[in-house]
């Protein structure tokens, strides 16, 4: 067994016993964290396929910015636990029953031939100078450039409706309108009041 | 050396535990949203493992756009999430039955 099979094994093994743990877990800030480890695990995967720009993209994206935004949400919000785990005795059987059969299923057609070693055979490993991250820009860029700009309008979109979603003025706050700010006028503020001079024998 | 195949399984069994964990977490709308991540992540490896085997860059491409539509979707969805657990102080999919669906 080579290095990178051991590798590919292991990872593997992690990787589902994760995702076990995150669906079946009852604390959900235990399942984020399973799930963290559950994308560590697969950016491994991904990094025996010669995929270095993803694997590293995922680690980055996922791990670093969705998953933080999972363990705030779950962390704010006050679950209660007890309620959410009625019904997972009872829908365990079919579940349980269902998902034998797809990965059953799935595994006949996977070894029906189509996709066998004759068919598939693992190419060689890329020479030492070779840039993944380059060849997948230069096509990013180039072939996938109108793709690219509308995935960029999406993240675009999601902004958007995330903090629009969760803005909510509250009346209690001192907020001060910048508008009213910038326009306003010498009358608005200052007040000229006229008044008597004192004599000039009171000055000294 | 690793055959397609095992890559193929290995997203094969990762799609039908997110799938199980669906059926099984059917109150909480937290994991519901980590199962649809592990869905999107077994697809994920699919891509990549035939892009590795046809040498072809393209399907790197596609996963780079997967991801960022799951990174949208788990972004607005959980601003839903907070949204609804503002206004009805619990996220539980039973309590959410205002459309009599």
């Amino acid at each position: 067994m080579t290095f990178i099979q051991f590798a590919f094994y292991f990872f593997a093994a992690v990787l589902i016993f994760a995702a076990t743990m995150v669906v079946t877990i009852r604390n959900p800030v235990k399942a984020a964290l399973f799930l963290v480890l559950a994308f560590f695990s697969a950016a491994c995967v991904w990094l025996t396929l010669e995929a270095e720009f993803l694997a590293i993209v995922l680690v980055l994206v996922y791990v670093g910015a969705v998953m933080v935004l999972f363990l705030f949400v779950v962390m704010m919000l006050n679950i209660n636990l007890e309620r959410l785990r009625e019904g997972f005795a009872e829908y365990l059987p079919i579940g349980g029953v269902i998902a034998v059969l797809m990965v059953l299923e799935l595994i006949i057609v996977l070894n029906a031939g189509g996709f066998a070693e004759e068919q598939f055979p693992r190419p060689e490993g890329h020479a030492a100078s070779y840039s993944n991250t380059k060849d997948l820009g230069r096509l990013l860029y180039t072939f996938y450039v109108y793709p690219f700009e509308l995935a960029a309008i999406i993240l675009l979109v999601a902004i958007v409706a995330a903090i629009t979603l969760t803005l909510r003025k509250r009346p209690d706050t001192k907020y001060i309108n910048p508008a009213d700010q910038v326009t306003v006028k010498k009358e608005d503020r200052l007040r000229i009041v006229k008044m008597p001079s004192a004599t000039s024998g009171d000055r000294s | 050396m690793i055959p397609l195949t095992h890559y193929l399984v290995l997203g094969a069994v990762l799609f039908s535990i997110s799938m199980v964990g669906i059926f099984l977490n059917r109150k909480n709308v937290v994991i519901l949203l980590m199962a649809i991540e592990l869905l999107l992540l077994a697809v994920n490896i699919n891509f990549v493992a035939f892009s590795h085997y046809l040498q072809d860059t393209a399907g790197q491409v596609f996963v780079f756009f997967i991801l960022t539509v799951a990174a949208a979707e788990s972004a607005i969805g959980l601003a839903i999430l907070i949204v609804l657990f503002r206004t009805r102080r619990s996220i539980n999919v039973e309590d959410l039955d205002t459309l009599r669906g």
